[in-house]
C-alpha cells in the first residue's frame, strides 16, 4: 500500500497539468465557439449558435473539411500500403540489416518537419528537381505545374512525414506476432502466403489501426503542409482555422471549427481504441 | 480411430520403415549441432528421443518438421525426400512445447485450421474437428478463446488440432514439461492411449528419462549430437551400451574394474566376464545388489560376487531403502534394496554377474 502523501505527489502534478493546460484552455475555447464579433472588431459575449449555424450554411467550411478528410484518408491508406510492408519485411526478414533500417525510417523524424516540407518544395516546384529530370529525359517539354500547390502535393509531403508514425505501431505489432505461430501455420499445411492472411495480418490489426489512426488524426489537423506546398486547391481545415484567429480576427468561428474538429477526432480516437481493443489478444 | 470412440487394436505386422533419417548433419553459426544421425522409425511407432537441453533433440524435430534446413544428409519418408519438401507440404504434424494455439481463433477454428489449409470438403471439416475434440475430451470447449483454457486444456487442443489432419508422423516437442507433475502423469497415460488408438507414429522429445520409459516403444538416446543408443526401454535399461546411457537413464554405479582371463576385478569384488580383457567400466543398478545370505569371502562362484563393505548411509524408501555402502578406498556404492530394516557397520553383499553390464566409456563426444 501507498501513503496518501505518495498518492497525492504522483497524481497531483498530471491532473494540474491537464488542467491548466487542456481542460481550461478547451473551456475558453468551448465560450468563444459561442460569442459573436461585433464591428470595430470586438468580441462580444453575446450567447449564440451563430457560429455553429455558419459551419453549415457557408460551404466553403464544409468543402474544406471534406477534402481535408479526404487527404488524410489518402495519406492514412498511403502510409498503410508503405508502412506496413515495410514493417513486414524488417520484422521477418531483415534479419541483419534490421537495426540499420530501423534507423533509417527513424532518422527523418529528427529532421525538422519545415526542413522536409521545404524540401519538397524543392523537388516539386516549376524549375524543382522533379520538373528538371522530367524535362532532362524528354518525357515533358515544360513545367509540370500541378506538382506543387495542389492537394497531390500535400498527399505527398504529408505521407512522408507520416508514414514513420504508422510504420512503428504496426513494426511493434508484428513483432509481438509469436513465431511458433507462423511455424505451427506452415506445419498445418497453409502456405506462406495464407499464413499471412490467416495468423499475422489478424494479430497485427491493432498496429494497423494505431497506425492508421496517427496518419489520419495527424494529417486531418496538419497547417503546414498545406501552407508550404498546397496552395489555394490544397488548403484543409487547419488553415482555416489559423486565418480565423489570425488575420481574419474571427476567434468564435475559429473556436466553433476547432471544437468540431476536436469531436470529430476525439469520436474517432474512441472508436480506434475499442476496435484495437477487441483485436487484441 | 472411430466414432463410437471404442478403440481399434492396431495390427503389428512386420515393421515396416516409415521415416528413415540418414546421416543427418546440422550447425548453428559453425557449431555442430547434429553430427551424423541415423534413424529409422517404424510405422506406428512410439519413439522417444531423449537428451539433455542442447543435445540437439529439437534441431532433429525442426529438421523433420521442416522448419530448419539440413547441412547434409536426407530424411525419407517412406521411400521419398522429405527434407526437400516445405513443412506445410509435409504430412507430418507437431505439438509445440508451448502449444502455438493462435489466440484470435476460437479452440474449434484452432482445430478446423489445418483442414481449411488443406482445402478439406467443407462439409467435412465440422465432424472431423468434433471428433477430434471428444478424443482429448474437449468437446465442451468448441466454441471457447483460447485464452480461457488453462495449460493442460491448451495442451489437449493442440493435440487436436495436429491429429485432426492424420498425419503419417506426428512429432511432439516436450509436450508435458509445462504442466504440473499429476496432470502429467495423467496426460502420459492419455498420450500413450490415443496413439495406441490413432495408430499414427509419434517422435517424442522430452529430456525426462521417467517419460521416455513409461511411454515409449523404443528410446533414442541423444548426447552432444550424437546417438548415444537407440533401444527399447526395457533394453537401454537393463543393457546400457554405454557410462553415458546408464547413468542417464536411471541410477547406477560405475564399476571400474581390470578383466583378465574371464574374471573381472574391481577393488573388493570380483565377478566373471566374458568379454576381452583389459580395463573396462561396468554399469550396476542399485537395485540388483542385494544382502547376502553366503559366508565371508568374495569369490566369483556361480555366477555371483560378493562383496563386504559399511553401511554409510540408509534412506529409507518404503518398498526400497536407498542405501550407500563404503567399499573402502572411497568406493562407495549405492543400493536399493527391499525393507532391509537398520542395517549398521560391515555388511555382506552381492550381486548376479549378469547385473554388472559393461558399457563403453565416453560415449558419443
Amino acid at each position: 500500500m501507498y501513503s496518501r502523501a505518495y498518492k497525492s505527489a504522483v497524481t497531483i502534478p498530471p491532473l494540474l497539468w491537464v488542467t491548466v493546460f487542456l481542460l481550461i484552455p478547451y473551456a475558453i475555447l468551448f465560450c468563444y465557439s459561442f460569442w459573436t464579433v461585433a464591428p470595430l472588431q470586438v468580441i462580444v459575449h453575446n450567447w449564440n449558435l451563430h457560429n455553429y449555424a455558419q459551419l453549415f450554411r457557408n460551404s466553403l467550411y464544409l468543402t474544406v473539411l471534406l477534402r481535408s478528410i479526404r487527404i488524410a484518408g489518402a495519406v492514412t491508406l498511403l502510409a498503410l500500403l508503405l508502412g506496413y510492408p515495410l514493417a513486414y519485411y524488417l520484422s521477418f526478414h531483415a534479419a541483419k540489416r534490421k537495426d540499420l533500417l530501423y534507423q533509417l525510417v527513424i532518422i527523418p523524424l529528427w529532421a525538422s518537419y519545415l526542413v522536409r516540407g521545404y524540401a519538397w518544395k524543392t523537388i516539386l516546384g516549376s524549375d524543382g528537381v522533379l520538373n528538371g529530370f522530367l524535362q532532362y529525359l524528354h518525357i515533358t517539354h515544360r513545367p509540370v505545374e500541378f506538382f506543387l500547390y495542389s492537394p497531390f502535393a500535400v498527399i505527398l509531403t504529408l505521407t512522408h512525414i507520416y508514414t514513420p508514425f504508422t510504420f512503428l505501431p504496426i513494426y511493434a505489432s508484428l513483432e509481438h506476432v509469436p513465431r511458433n505461430l507462423v511455424e505451427a501455420s506452415h506445419d498445418l499445411g497453409a502456405s506462406p502466403f495464407s499464413t499471412f492472411v490467416r495468423v499475422i495480418l489478424p494479430l497485427s490489426l491493432p498496429g494497423i489501426l494505431a497506425g492508421a489512426t496517427f496518419a489520419f488524426v495527424l494529417t486531418l489537423g496538419d497547417f503546414l503542409a498545406p501552407l508550404l506546398v498546397g496552395g489555394p486547391s490544397g488548403i484543409m481545415i487547419s488553415n482555416i482555422v489559423v486565418s480565423l484567429f489570425g488575420a481574419a480576427y474571427n476567434w468564435p468561428l475559429g473556436a466553433a471549427i476547432s471544437l468540431c474538429m476536436l469531436l470529430l477526432v476525439v469520436s474517432l480516437l474512441f472508436a480506434t481504441e475499442r476496435l484495437e481493443k477487441r483485436f487484441t489478444i | 480411430m472411430n466414432a463410437s470412440g471404442s478403440p481399434v487394436p492396431v495390427e503389428r505386422g512386420p515393421v515396416e520403415v516409415l521415416l528413415s533419417i540418414q546421416k543427418v548433419e546440422k550447425q548453428f553459426a559453425g557449431r555442430p549441432v547434429l553430427c551424423g544421425i541415423s534413424l529409422d522409425v517404424a510405422s506406428g511407432e512410439f519413439l522417444t528421443i531423449l537428451g539433455e537441453s542442447g543435445s540437439g533433440k529439437t534441431t532433429l524435430l525442426r529438421l523433420i518438421a521442416g522448419f530448419e534446413h539440413l547441412d547434409s544428409g536426407e530424411i525419407r519418408m517412406a521411400g521419398e525426400r522429405l527434407d526437400q519438401i516445405p513443412a506445410h507440404r509435409r504430412e507430418v504434424n507437431t505439438v509445440f512445447q508451448s502449444y502455438a494455439i493462435f489466440p484470435h481463433l476460437s479452440v474449434f477454428e484452432n482445430v478446423a485450421y489445418g483442414l481449411r489449409a488443406k482445402s478439406v470438403a467443407r462439409a467435412e471439416i465440422p465432424p472431423r474437428v468434433t471428433q477430434a475434440l471428444a478424443m482429448v475430451k474437449m468437446s465442451e470447449f468448441s466454441q471457447s478463446a483460447p485464452s480461457r483454457l488453462s495449460g493442460g486444456q491448451q495442451q489437449r487442443v493442440a493435440l487436436a488440432r495436429a491429429l485432426v489432419n492424420r498425419p503419417r508422423v506426428l512429432l511432439l516437442d516436450e509436450p508435458l514439461s509445462a504442466l504440473d507433475a499429476n496432470l502429467r502423469r495423467q496426460m502420459q497415460v492419455e498420450l500413450k492411449s490415443l496413439q495406441r488408438e490413432v495408430g499414427i507414429t509419434f517422435i517424442f522429445v522430452t529430456h525426462d528419462q521417467e517419460e521416455a520409459m513409461a511411454l515409449s516403444d523404443r528410446v533414442a538416446l541423444l548426447r552432444a549430437g550424437r546417438l548415444e543408443q537407440v533401444a527399447e526401454p526395457r533394453e537401454i535399461y537393463g543393457q546400457p551400451a554405454t557410462a553415458y546411457a546408464a547413468q542417464f537413464i536411471g541410477q547406477t554405479n560405475l564399476l571400474r574394474a581390470e578383466v583378465r582371463d574371464g574374471i573381472a576385478n574391481a577393488g573388493p569384488m570380483a565377478w566373471p566376464s566374458a568379454g576381452p580383457s583389459g580395463a573396462a567400466t561396468f554399469s550396476l543398478r542399485p537395485e540388483a545388489i542385494r544382502l547376502s545370505s553366503a559366508p565371508q569371502g568374495a569369490r566369483p562362484a556361480g555366477g555371483t560376487a560378493h562383496f563386504h563393505g559399511r553401511v554409510q548411509n540408509q534412506t529409507f524408501g518404503g518398498a526400497m531403502d536407498l542405501v550407500e555402502i563404503d567399499c573402502g578406498n572411497s568406493h562407495i556404492l549405492r543400493a536399493r534394496i527391499p525393507s532391509p530394516g537398520p542395517l549398521v557397520g560391515q555388511q555382506e553383499f552381492e550381486f548376479a554377474a549378469s547385473d554388472a553390464v559393461r558399457v563403453r566409456e565416453g560415449g558419443g563426444s
